[in-house]
């Protein structure tokens, strides 16, 4: 979340469409009423209309504010006031591979800070800022709950595990110049940013199977107690 | 010696482990049809019995909780998994989702059935794309099944599940503001009591719990509560997934009875990296205060680490060499602290700002010996002044360093800089 300080400079957010094309508004609203017909009370499907919004534009402008404010019968200061609460919600465009960095404690001292360093150098952007192209925007991120992988980097919310300065460098050449690029732990490749924020929405894209089921790390314990004969007890059968 | 029980972890290896194919071919969804069979009470009196306690970091007793639910008020009630996992250090469920998220589906339809709700939700993190994907999927494989849905199985129970995504807000796996954040607001605490089993989602009683304690009740309702009972120590029983990250020659998640110590998780994992030792770790992730080369053989179940000075936490041991500077760590912990407060209360808010400032100041090496009295002073006046646990939890690992490295912040101070090489640190130290 972000709680702005006095102290602290307010980005103005840099929103341009004010409402959707009506073929565009058709579609979200089909999507918003399968959103909203999943909870008991309207209101609770505003973080995955959100993201649906974010779906469309990439981050949510005043347009995508309106909607959801009018989808669940809320005002739109509202809903900004949710907007700005939570990190995942973009106010101004991010790239279409948003890139993260873990610099929370442990991946820092890994070697997240190197990476960082040296990465936000490289491609000339800083932290929630995106590269002219459009391509690639990069984010400082806290951790992702993938500390057994660290250094750990995320493009748009898939794993790229134990990373290096120069494999992040090479990661964010291939997705500016286009080519495929698959996440350690995640589908074949990266979908894009719209894309992923259309899964987050509730909208399963039917990528699940794709990809291995464990990373290695994971499966550490497992490999060696099965290597030393460990077991769990057995239960007392006739228990049942 | 202790030795692991991969039980939640068993088939992970296998490629298509999180498919329902998988799952059933291994015994899964064989507890579900044995539970629908039995009375509700007596599913909630084995919990009970096995011991259990929430592997979401506070240990609550989850049968007692389940307990606490008022019966036949002819109220909806609610179960919400909280998969929010941000805790840093903490990285169990996320492979538990991406590996075996029927186990926790099968435990969600158990528990929803036990504390009769018919409408079930998974609140996990936004930002672990392909473990919704699997989510999302397991839940439409059980769908289809007829596991979920309208008279499930032909017992006449109904239940909805919906998987639902946050956006990035670490307070939301705080059980409260996480309710607030699923019902489409900004995610704060609520005051407690009434506690969410009484007025929890939209004001009807609703359970609370952990991936991995709802994941584990599958398990309990087929072997048994004694053989659940059977592991562990006598107040912390049962199995864990011991998460074991940083300075570790083999990282990587062990399922383990709790009261097994860090000295041999670590024998198990390789130890230490090679030509290093180790100086601090969190038992529990940031929020419990660290520990030192001095806890290596604490038994790692809650009342032991909590006689000893921490907390259990979630079982997210994040090992740090003597290459790392502990203040550099306090430091980015308490920057994450001081993002992540959402506002609410005055002592964590201002805390937690106060806290970034003085650190990011006495790393550089600018401070005297009073600078650690005011920092302190002001985790005083956090711990226990503030309105959630995060406040309490972002004053561990600054009382805690002081606690066990005052010299080392004073080394700062004399030098006037970090006396430490970070680049040592890091995983490719010492290749060229
Ligand atoms: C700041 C904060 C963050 C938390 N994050 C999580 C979390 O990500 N997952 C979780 O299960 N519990 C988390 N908790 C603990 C929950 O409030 C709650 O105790 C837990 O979900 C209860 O489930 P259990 O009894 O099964 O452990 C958090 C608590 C606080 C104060
Ligand atoms: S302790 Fe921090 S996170 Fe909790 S309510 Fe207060 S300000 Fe919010
Ligand atoms: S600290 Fe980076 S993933 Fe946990």
């Amino acid at each position: 979340m972000n709680i702005r300080r006095a102290d602290e400079s307010v980005e103005g957010s840099a929103t341009v469409s004010t409402s959707f094309e009506p073929e565009v508004l058709e579609r979200l609203e089909r999507d918003a009423k399968e959103i909203i017909a999943r909870y008991p009370k309207p209101r609770s499907a505003l973080l995955p209309l959100l993201h649906l919004v974010q779906s469309e534009e990439g981050y949510v402008s005043e347009a995508g504010v309106r909607f959801c404010a009018d989808a669940v019968g809320i005002t739109p200061a509202q809903v900004t006031g949710v907007v700005t609460f939570y990190t995942q919600y973009k106010q101004h465009p991010v790239g279409d591979f948003h890139v993260g960095v873990c610099i929370n404690s442990l991946c820092a001292i890994m070697g997240g800070d190197q990476i960082w360093r040296e990465l936000s150098e490289y491609v000339g952007v800083g932290h929630d800022e995106s590269t002219e192209d459009g391509k690639v925007s990069l984010e400082r991120i806290e951790c992702n709950a993938a500390c057994d992988y660290a250094p750990v980097m995320m493009v748009n919310w898939e794993f790229f595990d134990d990373m290096t300065p120069d494999k992040a460098k090479q990661l964010v050449d291939d997705l500016r110049a286009g080519k495929q690029v698959a996440p350690t732990r995640g589908a074949e490749s990266v979908c894009s940013w719209k894309q992923a924020s259309r899964v987050l929405a509730g909208f399963n894209d039917g990528r699940a199977g794709e990809g291995a089921q464990a990373g290695y790390a994971s499966l550490r314990g497992l490999q060696l107690a099965k290597d030393s004969g460990w077991a769990a007890p057995e239960p007392e059968r006739g228990a049942e | 010696m202790t030795t692991l029980t991969p039980i939640l972890t068993k088939h992970w290896d296998r490629p298509d482990s999180f498919t329902r194919e998988a799952y059933e071919d291994d015994g899964g969804y064989e507890a579900l049809r044995t539970a629908l069979g039995m009375p509700q009470d007596d599913i909630i009196q084995a919990v009970k019995d096995s011991g259990l306690r929430g592997r979401g970091g506070a240990g609550f007793p989850t049968g007692m909780k389940w307990g606490f639910i008022p019966q036949a008020d002819g109220k909806p009630h609610y179960l919400v998994v909280n998969a929010d996992e941000s805790e840093p250090g903490t990285c169990k469920d996320i492979p538990l989702m991406m590996a075996n998220p029927h186990a926790l589906v099968e435990g969600v339809i158990i528990s929803a059935y036990a504390i009769r709700a018919n409408i079930a939700f998974i609140y996990v993190r936004g930002e672990v794309l392909h473990v919704i994907r699997r989510l999302q999927q397991a839940v439409a494989e059980a769908y289809e099944a007829g596991y979920i849905g309208t008279d499930i199985l032909g017992t006449g129970f109904d239940l909805e599940l919906v998987v639902h995504s946050g956006a990035g807000a670490y307070i939301c796996g705080e059980e409260t503001a996480l309710l607030d954040s699923l019902e489409g607001f900004r995610g704060q605490p609520r005051l407690k009591p009434p506690f969410p089993a009484v007025a929890g989602l939209y004001g009807g009683p609703t359970v609370i719990n952990n991936v991995e304690s709802i994941a584990s009740v599958p398990a309990i309702v087929a072997n048994g509560a004694d053989w659940f009972a059977s592991m562990g120590t006598e107040k912390s029983k049962g199995f864990g997934i011991f998460s074991l990250s940083g300075h570790v020659t083999r990282p990587g998640q062990y399922e383990a009875p709790l009261g097994i110590t860090l000295r041999e998780l670590l024998d198990m994992a390789g130890g230490v990296r090679a030509g290093h030792q180790l100086k601090f770790w969190t038992p529990g992730g940031s929020s419990t205060p660290l520990f030192t080369d001095e806890h290596l053989d604490v038994p790692l179940d809650f009342e032991s680490v909590g006689a000893a000075g921490s907390m259990l936490g979630t079982r997210a041991l994040q090992i740090f060499d003597e290459t790392t500077c502990v203040v550099r760590a306090v430091l980015r912990w308490s920057e994450f602290y001081a993002h992540e407060s959402c506002g609410k209360c005055t002592p964590c808010r201002e805390g937690t700002y106060w806290y970034k400032q003085m650190l990011k100041r006495l790393e550089q090496g600018q401070g005297s010996e009073e600078d650690l009295d005011t920092l302190l002073d002001l985790s005083d006046n956090i711990l226990g002044r503030s309105f959630c646990a995060l406040g309490d939890g972002a004053t561990s690992p600054v009382t805690s360093s002081i606690q066990y490295f005052r010299d080392e912040y004073i080394r700062h101070f004399e030098m006037g800089a970090c006396p430490f090489d970070h680049a040592a640190s890091t995983v490719w130290a010492g290749e060229k």
